[in-house]
């Protein structure tokens, strides 16, 4: 893999041709990319083989829509076969417009209906740190506009209150929220004891050191900056 | 803090030091009953605040991760408001969690309609999960249903009501027939905490009353051994939401099927649970002019 890390996504794009049929969600789709490979390539601890390994980092698709680059790098990283791609959400595929868990080796929850990813991913660190796993992270990946849902911000408020270090949400941002986050989505987490970083989310080495940028004591969100939905 | 939310807190807490899995989530209801727990367990006893989105979403969470969730509020709270983290947050990820309300359909009648839930038993049928159902009649039901659904790990739903029978059958996961009628005489099923007032309504009368806390699973094989023609249900929540249930139990006997609960309509009053009772029909008086005229 490490030929795709030199090489950035380029290598992605043949997987992602072979996912038909998921122009509805195009545009969104494109814009986790890049902040999903180097999740997957640099910061994840997990691979096919620790899945189920209780000690391993959590990801998090919250927001659901688009799943056609998180499809591709679970390919590329070989969580799932590649032929899987050829078919989404045709009658007989495990791959919908919106991941399950049920169906997807490596997929941690389901989703789609926006504002349930944060909320599940500060109950799998408080589980995890109920059983005294301190070493795995969990990553929550978010959209600008999926922070509209009040749901989120249930969740960022008690997350630094409480000080849950091990949660990093990770917000791409393409300003397409219809009212727009005045004064910086990042504010929104700081303002409640989180650490932020906002970073060009198609600049790998910014996205790499933003996504480890974590310190004890607070948990942290990284606001990746990518081309307005238009 | 009344006698079955005491039997909850004491019950919950014994589990929590019992049992390394088990975990409590709250919105602020019960946290200070529930204090002297959260200081021996801090990890394991969270209150999130009031914030019932983010409660199940981090029950799910925690049931991700292997753990027992416990999760508590009023019943409007736990339930109608979180309904659609109940469905995708535990339902859609597949895990389970003990669901805990207090409330029930008109505990709260003189905080109004924002208090009361008749509707919530329908909303976790409506979701299809498999979702068990408790509807203790008696403070003493309570602790073994509690024990059973955390050594578990479906999904539950344990609906607790300050309205009580005088005797406890903890024994009543299925039809328990508590007075027997001649063979064919119309059965009463009562769930939960309608069961004295369904024993009242129908003194003199040829019927099978049969009692049960766990209308889900709804015990089908005991209905279609005891019924008849005549079906008579009454439920503590809204009417008619075991119909459909009764209905397929019974799709291939000729029978006909009278269901009583509470209404479905906001009456807009105060007063005392009592008072509602009576206006929904429930109490001893209307339950008996209700079948009387059903039966008759």
């Amino acid at each position: 893999m490490d030929t795709l890390t030199s090489t950035g996504t380029a290598p992605l794009g043949p997987l992602l041709r072979r996912i038909t049929g998921d122009e509805k969600h195009g545009p969104s789709a494109h814009s986790t990319l890049d902040v999903l490979w180097v999740l997957y390539d640099r910061v994840l601890r997990v691979t096919p083989q620790t899945v189920d390994d209780p000690d391993r980092d959590r990801f998090l698709l919250s927001k659901g829509h688009g799943p056609a680059a998180y499809y591709a790098v679970l390919a590329a990283k070989g969580f799932i076969p590649e032929d899987w791609l050829d078919d989404l959400a045709g009658p007989g595929s495990r791959l919908g417009h919106h991941p399950d868990r049920r169906l997807v080796p490596g997929v941690e929850i389901g989703s789609g209906s926006l504002g349930h990813g944060l909320g599940l991913g500060v109950g799998t660190a408080l589980g995890l740190r109920a059983q005294g796993r301190t070493d795995p992270r969990v990553y929550v990946l978010l959209g600008d506009a999926e922070l509209d849902e009040g749901s989120n911000h249930e969740a960022i408020a008690y997350a630094g209150a409480t000080g849950l270090d091990t949660v990093t949400a990770i917000v791409v941002d393409n300003a397409s929220a219809t009212h727009g986050w005045p004064g910086g989505i990042a504010a929104r987490f700081t303002v409640n004891g989180w650490t932020g970083e906002t970073v060009d989310g198609r600049d790998h080495t910014a996205l790499s050191a933003a996504l480890t940028g974590h310190r004890p004591g607070r948990p942290h969100v990284v606001v990746a900056r990518v081309e307005s939905k238009g | 803090m009344t006698a079955v939310r005491t039997t909850f807190v004491n019950t919950a807490s014994d589990l929590l030091d019992a049992d390394p899995r088990t975990a409590l989530v709250l919105a602020d209801i019960s946290a200070s009953a529930f204090a002297p727990a959260a200081r021996r367990h801090p990890d394991r006893v969270l209150n999130v605040g009031i914030r019932e989105q983010l409660m199940i979403g981090v029950a799910g969470g925690l049931a991700l991760t292997g753990l027992r969730p416990i999760v508590h509020s009023y019943a409007t709270f736990l339930v109608d408001r979180a309904y659609e983290q109940i469905k995708l947050d535990l339902g859609h990820q597949d895990v389970g969690a003990v669901l805990v309300s207090v409330g029930a359909s008109y505990d709260g009648s003189r905080s109004g309609r924002t208090h009361m839930s008749p509707g919530d038993v329908a909303l976790l049928d409506s979701l299809g999960d498999d979702w068990r159902v408790h509807v203790p009649g008696h403070p003493d039901e309570v602790p073994p249903l509690l024990r059973a659904a955390v050594r578990d790990d479906d999904r539950v739903y344990l609906r607790l009501t300050e309205r009580r029978n005088g005797v406890a059958y903890p024994d009543a996961d299925r039809l328990r027939v508590v007075r027997r009628g001649r063979a064919g005489a119309p059965v009463v099923v009562a769930v939960g905490p309608t069961l004295d007032a369904t024993l009242a309504a129908t003194r003199g009368r040829d019927v099978t009353v049969a009692y049960t806390h766990t209308p889900r699973p709804f015990d089908t094989a005991g209905l279609r051994a005891l019924a008849g023609t005549e079906v008579v249900l009454v439920e503590p929540y809204l009417a008619g939401t075991s119909a459909a249930v009764a209905g397929r139990a019974l799709a291939d006997v000729p029978h006909r099927l009278l269901a009583l609960g509470v209404g479905a309509t906001d009456l807009r009053r105060y007063g005392d649970p009592t008072d509602h009772e009576r206006w929904h029909g429930l109490d001893a008086a209307g339950l008996r002019r209700s079948i009387d005229a059903f039966l008759d």
